[in-house]
């Protein structure tokens, strides 16, 4: 496996009862890139984010993570939570799973529980409020500031994220998966339910994660305007297998893709292509 | 091993007051989601009842026992099917749509009621009654004093339980009744949008689970011969090990779960410790919600993420 | 004027049928188990009569749910009349706050003054206490605590009433951490306490050690108890883990019961040594308390003692709690309630964040458990039944899951309700079941229902209800 690479699945497979939700599946996301997993609905996308993220073990195939000074890690065996505090792969969620009674500040503090679980000595310096502490909880909530203020939500930090807007719940979904300092990071169809000037703001914000930060983006996306605007890579995935692969030039005039969206056999496109003389 | 047997026959017959009382759990879970908490007193409550229905049918004259023990059956499960009825409709239907714990909450504060209710209206004293069905077969005769004995009660209760489960598949099975509460089971607010009346399907379930326990709590009368406020605590509970043993939501589970139950207890008791005959029980219930918490007959849950 | 007159017959007739039916079901219900009593004062049971309370039961829920119809068809004008009026008391309370309260206050002092034995003077105080925290006074409520003693001090009695309060309000604390702030429904709670009363009552026979190194000993025990039990069971679902939680209790009430060697089973442990003024006795003798500083030897004196030490130990709980909701693991605590596969997506172990709840709430009811052992002198495994879990359960569900000074309030009026109405042996039990039900219909989220913000980045805003979650599963 390539070292530039930050992800590598390897025939990855994952079964319930008699279902094949995903079928060796392979592909690898390079570092700094912004990969699309892109499917019709049902194709396995988000099962295989979770076979990532650990909220699924797969039934077999090896999922690795290559971090920047070299260690690797195998996700495959890792419990969920082990893989967002080791290995820093963090994500969110198509239905977004905030905490809503939480203000959006104590939800991006909230991220940044292990910096502060360690600074607080396991809550025993903390408790008595040692300086150490305080300046470890000064700290968080500037680079949750930061990330409020990339996201647009600084106005809104001591409101309860229940109370927020559809599209500013997006966005402090991402911003909370940031705030865990991630190297990769899964985004499960951040544009859903936006309209056109909210995704396009979506683009502007990844596009700025991918410039400013160490985290590498893994996306699932419906909206083939952010799909293509601004991966590098795109994976396509249908049935659960892995259909085509490449750069979104090539992926927007594959026949193969055309045919699984528009759900035409593949002999019926490339006719059709002749006739009109593509 | 005339021992071994001789407890065999015993457990199978406390069994199948478990699982008599498991079925209502069960049912309950399966269609909307909730332990309800306070079935346990129902079943005391159920027992209190054909006591008292038997003392006033003797004493305006019924005395032949096939004939009350009939017609006590009909009172008390008639009777207590009411109060299933009410308590869903007092405690739990208001809550249908509120945070998951609510009608858990809501169902202690009814078996609290329950229980003191019946203490309040009946005393707190035990009361006992004098052994009505009478008489033991002997089926297994090792000589030397060694004997495998059913008595009549014990083939009473089993032929009961029996009979009942028979009745109540064929009726989930068979019947429009039974259809609506599969239906509900699925997808209550699908069934709803279909047609079916769920707030009639559900007091429906509380009706028949109710009764259940009622047949239950009149056949640990006849068994046991003793009876106070306090039953249906540990009964339930019980019970409800039972019910989760068997695998939530279903039926034959729970009737197994209810059977294996009162086995375990019967032989811990037997060959352990009889004080310690609860702690057996409620060990298995966290066991097997640790390691087997879809239970033996139960489906899978995938957790939805 | 016809038209109205029809609708208002109509209502009546509606709820005339609606009255019908109740009776009707109230008559299935109470004919047996209240039409007769199954008496057995001769030696055989025997069925008695009680045509009249099966008559009353009847009749009031006829008129009952008659006038509940009455008033639930005319619902729209009563609410709005009843509305106005709450809202301009409200107001016109809530600008002369001060001059209610000390009003209020030195009403209450009057009282005590004129007649020290009359029990409408605690309902003052509650009135009183109420009041204050309605108001947003919490430090009037801290206030009145510290004082109690000194209005009280001829009437130990109220005392010993106040000292059970307080007792409740730590318990209350205690599992307001595992329930309230971390969303795990334990009704199993009073085991922990029932481990912190053993382990305080055997330590302190076995070794005649003081209260001050039994006491941490005895939370430590409940503590360490907590992570016994909820290292296998925390990952089990909200109501799963609620009645593995009861089976566990129940299992420590019948080893309680059954270990004779141990706990001495039913009959209890008695002559548990008693709290000391920090080694020095309670006693009429020359080293006892009173001598030594010089007072004339008064009973009272142990009594105070232990008003303010459990006032000091449900303090340091509070404390505690505020502290630990501002750091991560609190806020781990909230976000668990909230939504557990988030927090697994951010990297926090769920197991061992619900095991810190289970544990520092198991530690604070261990703590109570010491408390109760020493002030009793007594204890046997009848102080720690189901019942006693429902009832610590209540007072958090009804002073508003996480809510501090809700549960306080909700602490106090149950406990003291419940001590007025101690005649009414079961049914106050009864009355104590239903309001459960109707707090879980009519305010499922408590009296205090708001959250307070752990950490702001402008201004403190309080969160109100309809956001917060109450636990998953």
């Amino acid at each position: 496996m390539a070292r530039d690479a930050i992800l590598a699945l390897n025939g990855l497979t994952m079964q319930f009862g008699g279902l094949l939700a995903v079928d060796d599946l392979s592909f690898e996301a390079k570092r700094g890139d912004i990969t699309a997993l892109i499917g019709p609905n049902g194709a396995g996308k988000t099962t295989v984010f979770n076979c990532i993220t650990g909220f699924y073990e797969p039934t077999s195939g090896a999922i690795r993570v290559n971090h920047a000074d070299g260690k690797t890690f195998a996700l495959e065996k890792l419990p969920d939570f082990k893989i967002a505090k080791r290995v820093h792969v963090a994500r969110t969620f198509q239905n977004i799973r905030l905490f809503p009674g939480m203000t959006a500040l104590e939800n991006l503090m909230v991220a940044q529980h292990n910096v502060l679980m360690r600074a607080s000595g396991f809550t025993v310096f903390g408790l008595f409020g040692l300086p150490g502490y305080r300046r470890a909880e000064r700290e968080a909530v500037e680079l949750a500031r930061y990330w409020l203020e990339k996201t647009a939500l600084t106005d809104r930090a001591d409101d309860p994220a229940g109370s927020l807007p559809y599209g500013a719940q997006r966005r402090l979904e991402i911003a909370r998966a940031m705030c865990t300092k991630p190297v990769l990071l899964c985004l499960d169809e951040p544009a859903a339910g936006l309209n056109p000037r909210e995704s396009d703001e979506l683009n502007v914000l990844l596009r700025a994660i991918q410039k400013e930060s160490d985290a590498s983006i893994l996306l699932i996306e419906h909206d083939m305007n952010v799909v293509m605007e601004i991966s590098n890579h795109i994976v396509v995935l249908d049935h659960g297998k892995k259909i085509s692969e490449g750069a979104p030039e090539f992926i927007r005039n594959d026949p193969k893709v055309i045919a699984a969206y528009l759900g035409v056999e593949e002999d019926a496109v490339d006719a059709a292509e002749a006739e009109v003389g593509a | 091993m005339e021992y071994f047997l001789q407890q065999l026959i015993n457990g199978l017959a406390l069994g199948s007051i478990y699982g008599l009382v498991a079925i209502g759990y069960t049912m309950v879970y399966g269609i909307i989601g909730m332990i309800n908490f306070a079935h346990g007193d129902i079943f005391m409550v159920g027992a209190f009842i054909a006591l008292l229905a038997f003392l006033i049918l003797v004493a305006i004259g019924v005395t032949a026992i096939p004939l009350a023990l009939f017609l006590v059956l009909l009172i008390a499960m008639v009777l207590t099917s009411l109060y299933g009825w009410a308590v869903e409709r007092i405690a739990y239907r208001p809550l249908r749509g509120s945070f998951r714990l609510a009608p858990l909450i809501s169902a202690i504060g009814m078996s609290i009621v329950l229980q003191n209710y019946v203490q309040l209206a009946q005393g707190a004293r035990v009361k006992t009654l004098p052994p009505l069905v009478t008489g033991v077969h002997t089926i297994l005769d090792l000589g030397n004093r060694l004997v495998v004995q059913i008595s009549n009660i014990q083939i009473l209760i089993i032929a009961t339980t029996f009979a009942l489960m028979t009745g109540f598949s064929w009726l989930v099975a068979s019947t429009s009744l039974g259809r609506d509460m599969r239906a509900c089971e699925q997808d209550l607010k699908m069934a709803a949008l279909l047609g079916v009346d769920t707030n009639k399907t559900i007091s429906l379930t509380f009706l028949i689970g109710a009764a259940l326990a009622s047949v239950a709590g009149i056949m640990y009368l006849l068994y046991y011969g003793v009876i106070d406020f306090h039953i249906g605590f540990v009964a339930g509970v019980k019970a409800f090990t039972a019910a989760v043993l068997g695998g939530i939501g279903s039926l034959p589970g729970a009737m197994l779960g209810g059977l294996l139950i009162g086995l375990i207890e019967t032989y811990w008791s037997a060959y352990f410790s009889v004080q310690y005959k609860d702690v057996a029980a409620f060990s298995i219930l966290i066991v097997v919600l640790i390691f087997m918490p879809t239970g033996i007959l139960g489906r899978p849950e995938v957790e939805k993420v | 004027m016809s038209a109205s007159s029809a609708g208002k017959s109509s209502v009546v007739m509606h709820a005339l049928k609606d009255a019908l039916i109740a009776g009707i079901v109230a008559f299935g219900l109470f004919v047996l188990l209240l039409g007769f009593l199954a008496d057995d004062t001769l030696g055989k049971l025997r069925p008695l009569p009680r045509p009249v309370l099966l008559a009353a039961a009847v009749g009031i829920v006829f008129v009952g749910r008659f006038l509940i119809s009455l008033i639930y068809y005319n619902a729209a004008a009563l609410r709005v009349l009843l509305g106005e009026l709450f809202v301009a008391a409200f107001a016109l309370a809530k600008r002369f706050r001060f001059v209610l309260l000390a009003l209020m206050i030195v009403l209450a002092f009057v009282w005590i003054y004129r007649v020290p034995d009359d029990w409408p003077l605690v309902a003052t105080i509650i009135i009183t206490i109420l009041f204050a925290v309605w108001l947003g006074l919490t430090p009037a409520l801290l206030a009145l605590a510290v004082l109690f003693p000194v209005a009280f001090y001829s009437n130990p009695y109220y005392l010993g009433i106040a000292i059970i309060i307080l007792t409740y309000v730590m318990l209350g604390w205690g599992l307001n951490i595992v329930v309230g702030l971390a969303g795990l429904l334990d009704l199993g709670y009073v085991a922990f306490y029932a481990v912190g009363a053993y382990s305080y009552a055997i330590i302190a026979q076995a070794y005649g050690w003081s209260f001050w190194v039994c006491l941490p000993l005895a939370g430590l025990f409940a503590a360490f108890f907590g992570v016994l039990l909820g290292f296998p069971v925390l990952r089990l679902r909200g109501d799963y883990l609620a009645i593995v939680t009861l089976a566990f209790g129940e299992i420590v009430r019948i080893v309680l019961l059954n270990w004779i060697s141990l706990t001495n089973g039913p009959n209890g442990i008695g002559s548990i040594p008693r709290a000391s003024f920090f080694g020095i006795p309670f006693t009429a003798d020359d080293d006892g308390f009173a001598a030594r500083f010089g007072f004339e030897f008064d009973p009272t004196h142990r009594t105070v003692f232990l008003f303010y030490l459990i006032l000091a130990l449900a303090l340091i709980t509070n404390w505690v709690t505020i502290r630990l909701r501002k750091l991560p693991v609190g806020r781990a605590w909230e976000a668990l309630r909230e939504d557990e596969i988030a927090v697994r997506s951010l990297g926090i172990n769920p197991t061992n964040t619900k095991l810190t709840a289970f544990a520092i709430g198991a530690m604070f009811g261990g703590f109570a458990g010491a408390f109760f052992a020493t002030r009793q002198g007594f204890i046997s495994p009848d102080s720690f039944t189901f019942p006693e879990s429902a009832l610590i359960l209540a007072i958090v569900v009804l002073g508003g899951m996480g809510s501090q000074i809700g549960v306080a309030i909700a602490a106090i009026v149950m406990t003291a309700s419940f001590e007025l109405f101690r005649e009414f042996e079961q049914f106050r039990l009864v009355i104590f079941g239903f309001a459960m039900v109707g707090i879980m219909i009519w305010r499922p989220r408590g009296l205090i229902s708001s959250r307070e913000p752990s950490v702001y980045l402008k201004e403190r805003k309080t969160i109100s209800a309809e956001h917060v979650a109450e636990g998953h599963g």
